[in-house]
């Protein structure tokens, strides 16, 4: 009985070995500075990393995995997790309970997260590789120096339109208003994205904390509304594909992936400027192991990690020597890497003041549920109808119990 | 005592996982970001009240609608053999296996623009009819996701309704119209409340319906909870008051049901 289970644990050990190498190629990664890395070797230290949905190349496609990487190469282990969106990752820190090393939160939100020391202050000696950030980066308007932060990706929002059926150039914002594609604009779904686009249509910039200018964005979101077909963030990649909707503003790294899969579709820059969102690495203040955490995150970017990581998200890379690995196809593609001119042109999201942001989301729901406004017409009825129901119970249930009491009696 | 002692872990658990958070939920609710006391998040939440009354709306109609398909079909299982009654209920529960998420996720691919309804009666030359992100869709989609909870309780309370009781109605002369309103109706009574009650909270509150078949433009009150919870301004004490008011709306509702079947029941002790 042993023997078999030996033979048995044998022969799986062997399957494993074989799949395993047939399915991920060794691969050797080595980087410049080993010694660096092995600092940690032997102590059992582990990280949390809290990352986006598939934000880091997991092997395949001959591509590295990682997480995987690393551990082999510093002996750290990765709790590796996932978050949807900014929101999320947020709130998740806010209640507390939970303990991450190394964050990847976007632009608007480091910010916030700094205001609020919820991140500590990196140590740049322990990060040589920072210094392959392109100089573009290096004073964001959300953390000028990037002394909380080193950026990860980047990229900017454009509209993503069907040139099938939409023949004419498109040079503005304007295009997402325009009668004629009624019921075939998709449109962002959160606030802080369909505000930004309003604003830069009206002229001002995205982080406008002016009410009045708000206001005004939120009147030509309202007009917006009649031809918005619906309010999207991720089913944006379906209906585009399935040629559902005409005309959406999106991710530019998205919209190659969608471009895939439909060919009819194309991406314009609109003239007003667009915003240039970066989501960038992040250590929060009450990680554990910072030296570790910034270990990781210096691997993230040697060359080679960047570059396969940018290959496998289609993002834009901020990494300099990444940029310099990767395929002249994708360094030329204009959406990836929009020109210098229309960078100029574009914003980053800044964080806005607790007020502005409340203000927003209000002006967000009066947008959205300006059109099913039934309290202009159903209260009434509705409200008449349940008095009357209630009413008539009551009474009925009141005369019950009298009579009751006089058959008691 | 022997009673008391079992039920314990229970009640432990209650305290634990039901009154502490809904103790939470009602500290959140009457405090501003810095913990003082304050009344500003539910003077906040009216401004709301459009959203409010719209999903109260919505999910009265979709109510409505389940009452009016679940009657007569439970009616006619609870008439039919066991072993029939057995495979229909069977078929109710079904579609009930899969994820809800996906059943919804289906519906999209229904009523799209260029979704398999609009490709069949374009066949016709029909159409494109506009389906989806409408308010119809969305009371659609909570009649389709919830019809199974007012089926089964109208199904077990109709089953238990003696044959003999319509038959003697029938045999004193009442016709059809009389059996069903004299006989029927008030002898399924709690079925009717309950079915409501299961149909109409989860309805009030939904949001993946509303976000999926709504297009985001029909908002209601669980998207707006949700909004700010996970949304940009994370505002979790005016989320709390909301929360609250939905809550206290229910129990209004669940109030009116509830004062409904003890007419009921007062009327069945009389007789």
């Amino acid at each position: 009985m042993k023997q078999n289970f030996r033979l048995f644990f044998c022969w799986a050990a062997i399957t494993v070995i074989l799949l395993s190498s047939t399915l991920t190629p060794a691969y050797a990664f080595e980087p410049k500075d080993q010694n660096y890395y092995e600092r940690f070797q032997g102590k059992g230290i582990s990280i949390s990393v809290y990352n986006w949905g598939e934000y880091i190349c997991n092997g395949g496609d001959g591509l590295m995995n990682v997480n995987e990487e690393f551990t082999k190469l510093t002996d750290i282990k990765v709790n590796y997790t996932n978050y949807a969106t900014n929101e999320e990752l947020y709130a998740k820190m806010k209640s507390g309970g939970s303990n991450y090393d190394v964050i990847f939160p976007s632009d608007y939100m480091i910010a916030r997260m700094m205001k609020e020391n919820m991140l500590a202050p990196l140590n740049h000696e322990n990060i040589p590789n920072a210094s392959y950030i392109n100089p573009l980066f290096h004073d964001n308007s959300y953390d000028p120096g990037n002394v909380y932060s080193i950026p990860y990706t980047w990229g900017t929002v454009v509209i993503i339109y069907n040139k099938n059926k939409i023949k004419e150039p498109i040079e503005s914002w304007q295009v997402l208003w325009d009668e004629r594609y009624k019921n075939e604009i998709l449109m962002f779904s959160n606030s802080r994205d369909a505000f930004g686009i309003a604003l830069k249509a009206l002229g001002y910039s995205l982080n406008s904390e002016d009410p009045k200018e708000l206001r005004e964005a939120t009147d030509l979101l309202k007009e917006q509304k009649p031809f918005v077909q619906s309010y999207v963030m991720d089913q944006i990649f379906d209906k585009m594909e399935a040629n559902e909707a005409m005309i959406a503003p999106y991710y530019a790294g998205d919209a190659i992936s969608m471009m895939e899969s439909n060919e009819d579709l194309a991406v314009a820059f609109p003239k007003e400027g667009t915003n240039l969102f970066v989501d960038a690495v992040c250590i929060p203040a009450n990680s554990d192991n910072q030296e570790a955490a910034e270990m990781y995150i210096n691997f993230l970017n040697e060359p080679k990690v960047a570059a396969d990581n940018i290959e496998y998200i289609g993002y834009s890379s901020p990494n300099l020597a990444a940029f310099d690995l990767l395929d002249e196809e994708i360094q030329n593609n204009e959406i990836i890497y929009p020109s210098m001119e229309i960078l100029e042109q574009s914003e980053q999201f800044i964080n806005l003041s607790d007020e502005t942001n409340l203000r927003m989301d209000q002006l967000w729901t009066e947008v959205l549920a300006s059109k099913g406004s039934f309290l202009s017409w159903g209260f009434a009825p509705v409200v008449t109808i349940l008095a009357l129901f209630a009413t008539k119970n009551w009474m009925k249930y009141n005369r019950r119990k009298k009579r009751k009491r006089m058959v008691d009696e | 005592m022997k009673v008391k002692a079992t039920a314990s872990p229970y009640l432990l658990w209650m305290a634990l996982f039901i009154i502490i958070p809904l103790g939470l939920v009602a500290y959140f609710s009457v405090t501003d970001r810095l913990g003082n006391f304050s009344l500003e998040n539910y003077r906040a939440s009216l401004a709301y009240s459009p959203v409010i009354f719209n999903s109260i709306w919505l999910a009265i109609i979709a109510t409505v609608i389940c009452l009016i398909l679940a009657y007569p079909l439970a009616y006619n299982f609870s008439r039919k053999s066991a072993n029939h009654q057995r495979t229909l209920i069977l078929l109710i529960m079904l579609p009930m296996w899969m994820n809800f998420l996906l059943r919804t996720y289906a519906w999209m691919t229904l009523l799209e623009n260029n979704g398999l309804i609009n490709r069949f009666f374009g066949l016709f030359g029909l159409g494109p009819f506009e389906m989806i992100n409408t308010s119809g869709a969305v009371v659609l989609g909570m009649v389709y996701n919830y019809l199974p909870f007012m089926i089964l309780p109208l199904y077990s309370v109709m089953t238990k309704i003696d044959h003999s009781l319509i038959e003697a109605a029938q045999d004193l002369g009442c016709n059809s119209i009389q059996v069903l309103k004299n006989v029927i109706i008030p002898l399924s009574m709690p079925g009717v409340t309950t079915g409501v009650t299961m149909v109409f909270v989860p309805a009030v509150s939904t949001f993946v319906i509303s976000r999926m078949l709504g297009g985001g433009s029909n908002m209601l009150i669980g998207d707006l909870i949700e909004m700010q919870f996970l949304g940009n301004a994370y505002n979790p004490n005016l989320g709390s008051a909301l929360s609250m008011v939905l809550m206290v709306i229910i129990l209004i509702c669940m109030a009116l049901t509830n004062m409904f079947e003890g007419v009921e029941e007062k009327e069945g002790m009389l007789l």
